[in-house]
């Protein structure tokens, strides 16, 4: 088959499933959050409400788009769309099956931070255009919280480049199904590594207790205040999209991917994808949230120069340590 | 309680020209429809960055001219009215206004009632309390967020107070079951009961709550040190209730001037002297524990007898106060809820003032508020536990 076609199907594949994870994940995060609040969560639509992301999309449809009259219109749209194209364009190169990927890039884990480090930026563009002070503070802290994380985030994936020796997710996963999970061996490297990542990630895809830029208690909804509709709704799906992209990240970077017993394939990834996804809205739906001061603290005094630390001891590993 | 000194402060609203006159400032107008003004309360916080740097607040928007129409009504009609007030705990309103009338009447209340009244304070000082702790936590972990588990949690505990409540009303809020000389509904059998096991649940889950708040590290580094209030400003200010013990000061009206059956019972006043958002919520969960132990002391012993001094159960529509004034204040959750009534001889007062302890808790924002992000700013207001009925009336 012609490589283009090839990926364009499979790119199409991709963006359709991940929306549509995203469609189960909305589910999921709210049955969760109403069985820990002693709630049923939603239950009138479809079975056991499981048509109630949908139901949402269609009412967010037929709201009327208000754009303030003083905001600029060309990046008021822009933004949005910005916002939903970065969340979605990282699943490009997630591993999904063995020799399964849309894009099989050499620089993948490269291309997968290149792309988180732009959603700061329609998150930026959004809160700029809107001309709302809400807007704007929650894009203020933003750029604070999403340029300091990027920091740790980067030195904890550094981890498992530099124990595999590949920047290319499906070579990482390959190792890792042949050998041992980066969890597992060298674990005193593997799980500091996973922690910080874990933590970064909260922090990248705006998760309490680091949501600080939405900060809906103090600045009524941050960055989105003055969205409504479908450009809401973009934001909406682009920052649950974020997460469950970073979560299959982080599966296939520490946990092995694919890999599993009784053989390998995309349930596996899809496992720990919604295991990790799971543990992210567990700690959302338990903490409360930080300042964006204390966030930058722990960023700078604790998650950094661990990740160094971290760095270090792989390629430390690597060149003294025993053969795999 | 000794006299305290007044010192002159300088004018927190002048005191902006201390600050950098060349700094440019961000105007953030702070309500009346922001989430987390617990109502319809608004702030101008002029911001350098995130660092509020003044703070002026505005209240009224709720404003119904109770006072004003307590006139208008007969004293019968009152008490239904003043329930609006502080909508979180109306029992204690009721029972305040009838508690100045009965003043200057000269009725005595007949003791079974007393202590009706005392138990009904202290469970709606439960309820509140633990409205209090929900909506703080949404303040500090928002509505999509942890916020949200601990405010879903006190709304269910406080539902069984409510029950309660109801059971003996009928109705869930805005009871009227106070009228002048007693009490309109007795308890009914085996609501002691009822109340033991809710009492039972609510006690063993205040763990959990600790565990989601005073003990956890966020929540820890979230209040402590944020919004510090002296005793002295806070006296001079007129603040009361949890508040003012929160700063150290150990003032307590359910203590130091006993009214209902509190002369009865020992009550155990919880302070703490570090004046912060921490000392606030360590504050309300302790009062929390000692109504419930306050509760679970008097709902056996309720004396046998009539529960109103008056006719038992229907009260006249319309009945005169002889000429006189009266304060009588009471030890609400909020602080020193003070009615003053000016009385004329005729069916209706001729001035009736409430003096509401949450605007007195507002009035210290512009001195605890300068220096703080806007994120404590939210914390710190939640902290005070306004509630805008009350504070606008």
């Amino acid at each position: 088959m012609n490589v283009h076609v090839r990926s364009l199907v499979l790119a199409v594949v991709v963006v359709s499933t991940v929306l549509a994870l995203t469609t189960f994940a909305i589910w999921f995060e709210r049955k969760f959050a109403g069985r820990m609040q002693s709630r049923l969560g939603p239950t009138r639509v479809g079975p056991v409400g499981l048509l109630q992301p949908v139901a949402d999309a269609f009412k967010l449809m037929q709201k009327e788009s208000i754009r303030p009259a003083n905001a600029d219109w060309a990046l008021f749209n822009l933004a949005p769309l910005l916002a939903a194209v970065c969340a979605l364009g990282a699943a490009a190169v997630v591993p999904l099956a063995p020799g399964l990927a849309a894009a099989d890039v050499d620089l993948g884990v490269l291309f997968v931070l290149a792309i988180g480090a732009v959603t700061v930026l329609p998150v930026f563009i959004a809160g700029w255009s809107s001309n709302n002070k809400f807007a704007l503070l929650g894009g203020m802290r933003a750029i604070a919280q999403s340029i300091s994380y990027e920091v740790p985030l980067l030195l904890a994936a550094l981890v498992p480049i530099i124990l595999s020796g590949s920047m290319n997710l499906s070579e990482i996963v390959r190792q890792q199904a042949e050998g041992h999970w980066i969890a597992v061996w060298p674990f005193f490297l593997g799980i500091p590594a996973f922690a910080i990542f874990l933590l970064a990630m909260l922090a990248e895809s705006n998760r309490i207790p680091f949501d600080i830029p939405e900060a809906e208690s103090e600045l009524v909804a941050g960055v989105t205040t003055e969205y409504t509709g479908m450009k809401f709704a973009l934001f909406y799906l682009a920052e649950y999209a974020h997460t469950l992209i970073a979560s299959a990240l982080g599966a296939a970077l520490f946990l092995g991917g694919w890999d599993g017993p009784f053989g390998p394939g995309l349930h596996w990834l899809l496992l720990k994808t919604f295991v990790l996804f799971g543990s992210v809205y567990w700690v959302r739906w338990t903490l409360l949230r930080f300042r964006s001061d204390q966030l930058l603290r722990i960023c700078w005094t604790w998650l950094v120069p661990a990740g160094v630390v971290l760095v270090m001891g792989a390629g430390a590993w690597v060149a003294w340590g025993p053969l795999p | 309680m000794q006299v305290q000194t007044i010192t002159r402060r300088v004018d927190p609203h002048l005191a902006i020209d201390l600050y950098d006159p060349e700094a440019e400032l961000l105007l953030l107008h702070f309500g009346p429809q922001h989430p987390s003004t617990h109502g319809v309360f608004r702030m101008d916080l002029y911001l350098d960055g995130e660092i509020v740097v003044k703070v002026v607040p505005y209240v009224g928007y709720l404003h119904r001219a109770v006072e004003k129409l307590c006139e208008k009504l007969t004293y019968a009609q009152i008490t239904p009215v003043v329930d609006k007030n502080d909508y979180v705990a109306p029992m204690t309103n009721e029972q305040a206004i009838n508690m100045a009338f009965e003043a200057l009447l000269g009725i005595e209340v007949p003791r079974r009632a007393r202590w009706i009244r005392t138990i009904f304070a202290e469970m709606q000082r439960i309820a509140s309390h633990l409205l209090w702790l929900g909506t703080f936590a949404l303040d500090m972990g928002g509505a999509l967020g942890g916020g949200s588990t601990v405010f879903l949690h006190c709304f269910r505990e406080r539902e069984l107070i409510l029950d309660l409540f109801e059971d003996v009303t009928g109705a869930r809020f805005h009871y009227n079951t106070h009228t002048v000389g007693g009490n309109r509904h007795d308890i009914p059998a085996g609501w002691s009961a009822k109340v033991k096991a809710a009492l039972d649940v609510i006690a063993s889950r205040l763990p959990e709550y600790a565990s989601m708040t005073l003990e956890n590290r966020i929540f820890i580094e979230r209040t402590r040190g944020v919004g510090i209030l002296d005793g002295e400003l806070a006296l001079e200010l007129g603040v009361t209730g949890p508040i003012l013990r929160a700063s150290g000061v150990d003032h307590d009206l359910r203590r130091d001037a006993p009214f209902h059956a509190y002369d009865e019972v020992k009550v155990n006043v919880v302070t703490r002297s570090a004046g912060d958002c921490l000392a606030r919520a360590q504050v309300r969960l302790g009062e929390i524990e000692e109504s419930i132990r306050l509760v679970r002391a008097m709902i056996d012993g309720i004396p046998e007898g009539i529960i109103n001094a008056g006719r038992p159960i229907k009260q006249p529509a319309q009945f005169k106060i002889p000429a006189g004034q009266v304060y009588v204040g009471i030890e609400t959750p909020r602080g020193e809820l003070g009615t003053y009534v000016i009385a004329d001889g005729t069916a209706n007062a001729h001035r009736l003032k409430i003096r509401p302890p949450s605007l007195h808790a507002l009035s210290a924002l512009p001195h605890i508020l300068p220096g703080a992000t806007v994120s404590d700013a939210v914390v710190i207001l939640g902290s005070l536990d306004p509630i805008m009925g009350e504070a606008d009336r």
